[in-house]
């Protein structure tokens, strides 16, 4: 069980910056978070985009600014458990909370910081009617292991480098390997993309464009996949599995199951101290809502700031607490 | 009101909604539907990293031409309709949008 004093659930910006704030109070942090890296939707949606309304900065790149919240929060060695959904919170008997991801790790901690942003990563679904019953049956959303397509057929829809490297990746695996893509041009890396035109050339991946994935069929498991072409029509085509390719999107998620208030996909929060109608558990930066709440990675930093006061003192009922200027001390690291 | 037009925005329940957009504001499209209260999530916040703002153009304004990351993230949204899709967040209030019609595309899973 991993244990710490505040559980942050989510390491975009505003649960990084949370690190730095609450090891000025002397308390630990562990974040967890269901895409693999740090950073949130800056790495994750916009790495290259320049953030112009981070004081002192006055331009920066948001991957950039996550580097430096990495570095900033350092002295403080923080924990990270990444690439795993918070999944469960439950109520322990010494008042602590345990957490549980989707993999099963658990973590133990008087208050839990949500800062999950627009809520967990998760792969779009085209909008196919029978296609859920098709997951794990023929359908998947994540390529997890190359070696579960050797020697089988692909169809792969999208038109994404996801989509693009796959299917050279898979031309040498799978038995057969389709592209199907809405368009006749690709948004993914120029090489890759002549790449696939190369491949398809030589006849290794079939390459179908102005077409989408329309329909699914079969007995249990996947048979065959419906492609609407633009101009052609419908053709069915056999294959062994189908792996849509259209990027991620954010999902509330579990968060919605733990008995917070919600509001329109938002936890609702007192702005004395940012905490949610569960004592203990507070909420933090895009994911929490009041009146007057801006959605801005500013706003979460003043809001992680404001809630470590309140969590130390939860932590801590009888300890004094004096508030200081990082002017007069410096930054005070943990030894490990 | 000077400076604003009238823009029709027809919701999933095929609901008609006439809005008055400013045209001074430098808003676009999603967040016009947003200052409304209409169900456009606009989750990017108008970046078209997202596809929350997808809706058809049903009127015949002539608009802007579609950038690159406006074409690239439509890859990435279903119910596309390639006469008509467009990312309301890069549909920018101007005072030739007058009695622009829109209906908002279904949302995805």
């Amino acid at each position: 069980m991993i244990e710490t004093d505040i559980l942050i659930i989510g390491a975009g910006p505003c649960g990084l910056f949370t690190v730095f704030e609450a090891g000025l109070l002397k308390l630990r942090c562990h974040l967890v978070d269901s895409l693999p890296q740090a950073g949130g939707q800056l790495t994750e949606i916009y790495p290259k985009k320049p953030i112009y309304d981070i004081p002192g900065y006055p331009d920066i790149l948001a991957g950039e600014l996550v580097e430096r919240l990495m570095e900033q929060i350092a002295p403080f060695h923080p924990g990270f458990t990444l690439g795993e959904r918070a999944e469960r919170i439950e109520k322990m008997e010494d008042g602590r909370f345990k957490l549980t991801t989707s993999r099963g790790t658990e973590h133990a901690a008087p208050v839990i910081a949500i800062a999950g942003g627009l809520g967990c990563f998760e792969p779009r679904k085209p909008p196919i009617g029978n296609i859920v019953d098709f997951e794990d049956k023929g359908v998947e959303y994540i390529i997890k292991d190359p070696e579960f397509y050797r020697n089988k057929r692909v169809v792969i829809a999208g038109g994404g480098d996801s989509a693009l490297d796959w299917s050279i990746f898979l031309a040498d695996v799978a038995s057969e390997v389709t592209l199907v893509h809405r368009r006749t041009s690709f948004r993914g890396a120029l090489d890759s993309v002549e790449k696939v035109m190369e491949l398809n050339a030589e006849g290794r991946i079939k390459l179908i464009t102005e077409a989408q994935v329309t329909g699914l069929n079969g007995n249990g498991h996947l048979e065959d996949v419906v492609i609407k072409h633009k101009t052609e029509g419908e053709m069915i085509k056999e294959t062994d599995h189908f792996i849509p390719l259209f990027g991620l999107a954010p999902k509330l998620g579990p968060i919605a199951e733990w008995g917070l208030n919600i509001d329109r996909n938002a936890i609702e929060v007192d702005t004395v101290d940012y905490s949610t109608n569960v004592e203990g558990i507070y909420a933090i930066g895009d994911i929490n809502t009041y009146p007057g709440k801006l959605k801005l990675i500013l706003c979460g930093f003043h809001e992680g700031t404001i809630m470590v006061q309140s969590a130390f003192k939860r932590i801590y009922p009888d300890k004094k607490l004096s508030f200081k200027y990082t002017t007069v001390n410096g930054v005070q690291g943990f030894e490990s | 009101m000077e400076d604003t037009i009238k823009i029709t925005v027809i919701d999933r329940e095929d609901q008609e909604h006439i809005l008055e957009a400013p045209t001074d504001m430098n808003m676009n499209l999603m967040e016009v539907c947003k200052s409304y209260d209409l169900p456009v999530k606009g989750t990017c916040g108008g970046m078209a990293l997202c596809s929350t703002c997808h809706c058809y153009v049903e009127s015949d304004h002539e608009l802007a031409e579609m950038s690159e990351d406006e074409e690239d993230m439509l890859d990435q949204a279903f119910f596309v309709d390639d006469e008509k899709s467009r990312l309301g967040c890069q549909i920018h209030i101007s005072e030739g949008l007058d009695g622009l019609v829109v209906k908002l595309a279904p949302e995805a899973e």
